[in-house]
């Protein structure tokens, strides 16, 4: 770890202040990715920025049909909630599966969808979902927030505050783990939502998408299983790995969609 | 046949008296240790497989904050530091000698694969130490590297070192050729295989670690370091490397976590940090990361194989022929020669009479880690050939895959039995061990799981292997006579102290197979004391008598075998003891459950009662008989052990993803008496979760450039409890005979047996796909590949 400067702001505005004033400056949120890089030495940021005192950042509240998760809220609370479980269930399921309880009780959906790692599984609740993002200057959709791998909107000063998540009709997440670092080889986040059905797709690519050729087939003939059948995706740009080439990706992906819409029922 | 006294402690599940410390962070591991003044060594690692170093400037980063020293190999060359010393030579077909390149601490003028030492800093605090070492200024000229075993003897293939030509070690081989071929010319049917055994990284829970020390008031050297063996690296470091005579260096290895043959070896860092704390005159700590052990702790396995096993038309083993390339890494590590040799293919008779065999094994270099053994060591990659091949001839001569092992079997009454590949075994019952694993395995009802399996989408297969190993290494004139550059005797020394309490002193080490539970149960036993009143000590050259350390499951069968002869001695002398004491004849004294009774009476001592008056010899035979009660017993093993057993394990293979789970296994082993039977059923559960790691999951794999791609745990899959069943687990015992104790070792025999039953299952899941081989891991994507494959032809 390089030598850097630790600061613990009490308000959001603070904390985008000190983002402002100094361009080397990371926000520090649950710390399982950033703490890592920085052991590794493979960031050296001027100072951080610890979240972990502004009020307000965590919790989940239900209002009407809409979800709001504060960034600050950890993997752990989201899948215990039995508000998420019953507004929707796939995203608790979701907040589950990644990595193991240490992880799950220190990492935090902000920092997940702010980091945008091409194979974490929020990023994909979010777009499957149609969620909102909430920075501290503005509302993004998640089809606007994420840009590409480890890339998204955030401004070099803004900060995820929050992400509202409308309530679908049914969804499911189903996730294809990477055999040792249970990363998403293929994650598939298929969700039936008000605005239409949303396929989307995570650890295949260099970022999370929509599938847009199984969002068809499932609007087309129906949200069920079969719908899926003989629609395959391309391999074209997918990932290609010491785990899985792009080729097995792109199968991976119709039969986790597949399953994924089974067990939305 | 030896029997040993079966009472209350032999046999007895005793919890593991060590387990108390390790689980609540009690333990005393080397990077616990810190001594006043101490300082860190940060080692600069080569970032290429193969480079000339051509300058390395060092100027800036000594000049930086709290750095005490920046070393290379020439500092180290320039105090005549030798280089780490391979312990084995091999010699080839043509009587040469193997190929033995220099192996400095710090690279010389080249480094050979990745994270290759370049050069150590030392500074105040570890923070310091890689602050300078960034600050390094190394310039190298890259050199094209060889990364796999199967291009490194490629012509044109280049060169890891000058004279070794087209990369080749040793060429070497054993067994009879002319009756081989002999037999394959008349042979009725013949079952061929090529196949790959993977190359694995250990990954032991504790990183390696170095403390090196040195008093200039007593010119003692001490060392404190994560080794399976001190005495060994006592040895190594001090009469090759450092030249230091043994009373002026200590070793101790403290609480070790995990080692699996990885830290048996003479690593650099131990002689850097030695060499470094005498120079400085200050205390020199290391710590891996685990990046570090997965760059530089020895590998293991990496065999790439073809073999041919002959026929008669009844499926008898006439003969088998195998040949092997094994890669070595870019140096020889300390044991490594006589991996994929004599830990090899003297295996390759297995459980059967195949009256000729006949290996050649071809050792190379390439730009990779070196490897050495690890878990099983040789009879793991002999043992997944066997039993993969003998399957594959149950496919082709038509026969069941549990009837032609059984046809194949040596007898249970061909003991002593001498195969054709120099080993002979003492004793074994295969067919009992078979039939126990059947019936444990509900093997007649496997079709109806399978037609269940298939009513649910999956495909469901079932895998034998009866295997056998040879291990509690070894017969010090037959390793001698084969190029062992050492003794593998076992020391051990029991202290009576005054009031009948008893201090053991073994030259093993114990670092996860709870020696302080199993050796405190066979003294015990042996001298009729209460487990509470044994302590175990090991770990520590000043304290301990010269011993070899553990590896190759040797640690009871030769360690616990001279415990054993200890007590023998002091037996005899409290005997005679005794007699003077009770004012009998010595012929007279009978010994049992702790107390010495003159035959026919109720006259007696009890050993306390003896050790007292040996220490206090006040009523004592002084003229016949030293004071005090401590003997010590150096005990070389008459022949190998050889546990062998069954293990048959069920998979799940879902055909949409390729994902294969096993759902079901049983072992059943057979590994001589057993002292703890929870300590022996924890050690198969490991060894057969690093064999369904092996089969399923683990692969080190390096690019064509020689970079290691899978160098953390989220690209090196290790296994977890979640990749596993509940494995039933029997034992099926036939005594060792020529051991004290009757044991056989059962450290390894987990890796070893379950590797090949995993693939037998995964080829019979895919055999509706025209499957008949798959090399190690049967990954998603390979299974999902050979299920697409077979579906289209
Ligand atoms: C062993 C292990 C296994 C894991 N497995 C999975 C898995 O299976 N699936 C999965 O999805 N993830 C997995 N993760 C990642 C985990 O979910 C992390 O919690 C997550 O990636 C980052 O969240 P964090 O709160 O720890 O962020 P931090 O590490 O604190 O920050 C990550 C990045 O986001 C930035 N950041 C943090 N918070 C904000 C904010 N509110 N606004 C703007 N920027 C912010 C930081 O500056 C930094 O660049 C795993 C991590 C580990 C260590």
């Amino acid at each position: 770890m390089y030598a850097f400067t630790y600061q613990k702001p009490k308000t959001v505005a603070e904390a985008a202040a000190a983002l402002a004033a100094d361009g080397d400056a990371k926000v520090v949120s649950g710390g399982q990715t950033l703490i890592p890089t920085l052991k590794q030495r493979l960031a050296a940021p001027s100072a951080l920025v610890d979240l972990g005192s502004i009020e307000g950042l965590a919790g989940i509240t239900v209002a009407g049909d809409t979800v709001t998760i504060g960034a600050m809220t950890k993997h752990a609370a989201v899948a215990h909630s039995a508000e998420v479980q019953g507004a929707i269930p796939a995203l608790a399921a979701l907040a589950e599966g990644i990595g193991d309880p240490q992880v799950r009780n220190r990492g935090t959906i902000g920092g997940s969808i702010a980091n945008h790692d091409p194979a974490a599984d929020y990023p994909a609740g979010c777009l499957g979902l149609g969620a909102t993002i909430v920075t501290s200057k503005r509302e993004l959709s998640a089809d606007d927030f994420f840009t590409g791998m480890f890339s998204t909107a955030l401004e070099d000063d803004e900060l995820v505050t929050a992400v509202r998540f409308p309530k679908p009709k049914r969804a499911a997440y189903a996730k294809f783990p990477n055999p040792a670092s249970r990363y998403a080889i293929v994650g598939v986040f298929v969700a039936d939502t008000a605005s239409g059905i949303r396929v989307a797709v995570t650890g295949a690519g260099g970022g999370v998408f929509r599938a847009t050729e199984l969002e068809a087939a499932l609007t087309a003939k129906g949200f069920a299983a079969g719908s899926l059948d003989g629609v395959t995706v391309s391999s074209d740009g997918l990932n290609s790995d010491i785990h899985a080439s792009a080729e097995y990706r792109a199968h991976l992906i119709t039969v986790m969609a597949k399953r994924a819409v089974a067990a939305a029922g | 046949m030896p029997d040993a006294p079966m009472t209350y402690q032999i046999g007895a599940s005793v919890k593991r008296r060590e387990d108390l410390r390790f689980l609540t962070g009690k333990g005393n591991y080397t990077d616990d240790i810190n001594r006043p003044g101490q300082l860190y060594a940060y080692l600069l690692r080569s970032p290429m497989a193969h480079a000339e170093i051509v300058s390395i400037d060092t100027t800036a980063a000594k000049a930086m904050a709290g750095v005490r020293a920046v070393f290379t190999g020439a500092d180290m060359a320039a105090d005549g530091v030798g280089g780490l010393p391979c312990g084995w030579q091999i010699h080839s077909k043509d009587g040469s000698p193997m190929v033995e390149p220099p192996h400095p601490a710090l690279a010389v003028g080249r480094v050979r694969h990745v994270g290759d030492t370049v050069a150590v800093v030392i500074a105040d605090t570890l923070a310091q130490a890689k602050d300078a070492a960034e600050a390094l200024e190394v310039e190298y000229k890259a050199l094209s590297a060889v990364a796999t075993t199967t291009e490194a003897t490629v012509d044109g293939a280049p060169l890891v070192w000058e004279d070794a030509k087209n990369n080749i070690c040793y060429d070497w081989h054993i067994g009879d050729k002319a009756a081989v071929d002999a037999a394959f010319a008349s042979a009725a049917q013949v079952a061929t295989i090529d196949l790959v055994n993977n190359r694995l990284i250990p990954n032991a829970m504790e990183p390696r670690a170095a403390l090196g020390d040195f008093n200039p008031a007593t010119g003692e050297h001490t060392l404190i370091t994560t080794s399976q063996n001190p005495h060994v690296i006592r040895l190594l470091m001090g009469a090759f490397v450092l030249k230091i005579p043994e009373h002026k260096l200590r070793v101790l290895a403290p609480d070790v976590g995990g080692g699996f043959g990885s830290k048996i070896y003479h690593y650099a860092e131990e002689a850097i940090c030695t060499w470094a704390a005498a120079k400085l005159k200050r205390p020199v700590k290391w710590t891996a990361e685990r990046t570090e052990s997965f760059m530089t702790d020895a590998h293991g396995r990496d065999h790439v194989t073809h073999a041919e096993l002959a026929m008669d038309a009844e499926g008898r083993f006439l003969a088998l022929r195998v040949s092997t390339l094994a890669n070595m890494g870019a140096y020889l590590s300390t044991f490594a020669p006589a991996v994929p040799t004599y830990l090899y293919a003297t295996l390759l008779a297995g459980v059967y009479k195949t009256p000729a065999i006949y290996a050649e094994v071809k050792a190379v270099f390439t730009n990779t880690t070196p490897v050495d053994a690890y878990r099983g060591a040789g009879r793991p990659e002999a043992t997944f050939l066997l039993e993969r091949l003998v399957d594959e001839a149950a496919r082709v001569s038509g026969i069941d895959r549990a009837e032609i092992r059984r046809r194949n079997f040596i007898p249970a009454d061909a003991y002593p039995y001498q195969t054709p590949v120099a080993l002979q075994y003492d004793s074994g019952d295969y067919a009992g061990c078979l039939d126990a694993a059947l019936k444990a395995a509900d093997y007649d009802g496997f079709a109806a799981r399978k037609a269940a399996s298939e009513a649910a989408g999956k495909l469901r297969g079932i895998g034998l292997s009866t295997y056998l190993e040879a291990c509690g290494i070894a017969p010090s004139a037959v390793v001698g006579s084969l190029g062992a550059r050492a003794g593998l005797f076992e020391v051990g020394k029991i202290r009576v102290h005054p009031t009948g309490s008893v201090t053991v002193f073994t030259g093993t080490h114990s670092h996860g197979q709870g020696h302080e539970t199993t050796f405190a149960q066979v003294v015990a036993d042996a001298l009729g004391v209460g487990i509470d009143s044994v302590e175990i000590v090991h770990g520590d050259t000043a304290n301990v008598p010269f011993g070899m350390g553990t590896y190759g499951s040797r640690s009871l069968a030769v360690g616990g075998s001279a415990i054993v002869k200890a007590c023998d001695k002091i037996i005899a002398k409290a005997r005679k003891i005794a007699a003077h004491l009770l004012e009998a004849a010595e012929s007279d004294i009978e010994f049992k459950d702790g107390l010495f009774k003159v035959a026919g009476t109720d006259r007696q001592k009890s050993l306390p009662e003896i050790s007292l008056a040996a220490y206090v010899p006040h009523n004592y035979p002084i003229d016949e008989l030293e004071p005090g009660l401590e003997e010590t017993a150096f005990y070389d093993p008459k022949n190998f052990t050889y546990p062998g057993g069954t293990h048959i394990c069920e998979v799940e293979v879902d055909p949409e993803t390729g994902v294969t789970k096993v759902v079901k296994f049983t072992a059943v082993d057979d590994v001589g008496r057993v002292i703890n039977p929870m300590i022996v059923e924890g050690q198969i559960h490991g060894g057969v979760a690093q064999g369904i790691g092996q089969a399923l999951l683990e692969q080190c794999v390096y690019d064509d450039s020689g970079q290691l791609l899978t160098g953390s745990m989220m690209d090196y899959c290790m296994p977890r409890a979640d990749d596993l069943p509940s494995f039933h687990v029997e034992n099926h015992t036939t005594l060792c005979t020529h051991n004290p104790l009757g044991v056989k070792g059962c450290g390894e025999v987990g890796a070893i047996g379950s590797p090949p039953a995993v693939m037998n299952a995964v080829v019979d899941a895919l055999k509706g796909y025209g499957v008949t081989h798959m090399d190690m891991p049967a990954t998603p994507e390979k299974v999902w590949r050979a299920i697409q494959a077979g579906t289209r032809s």
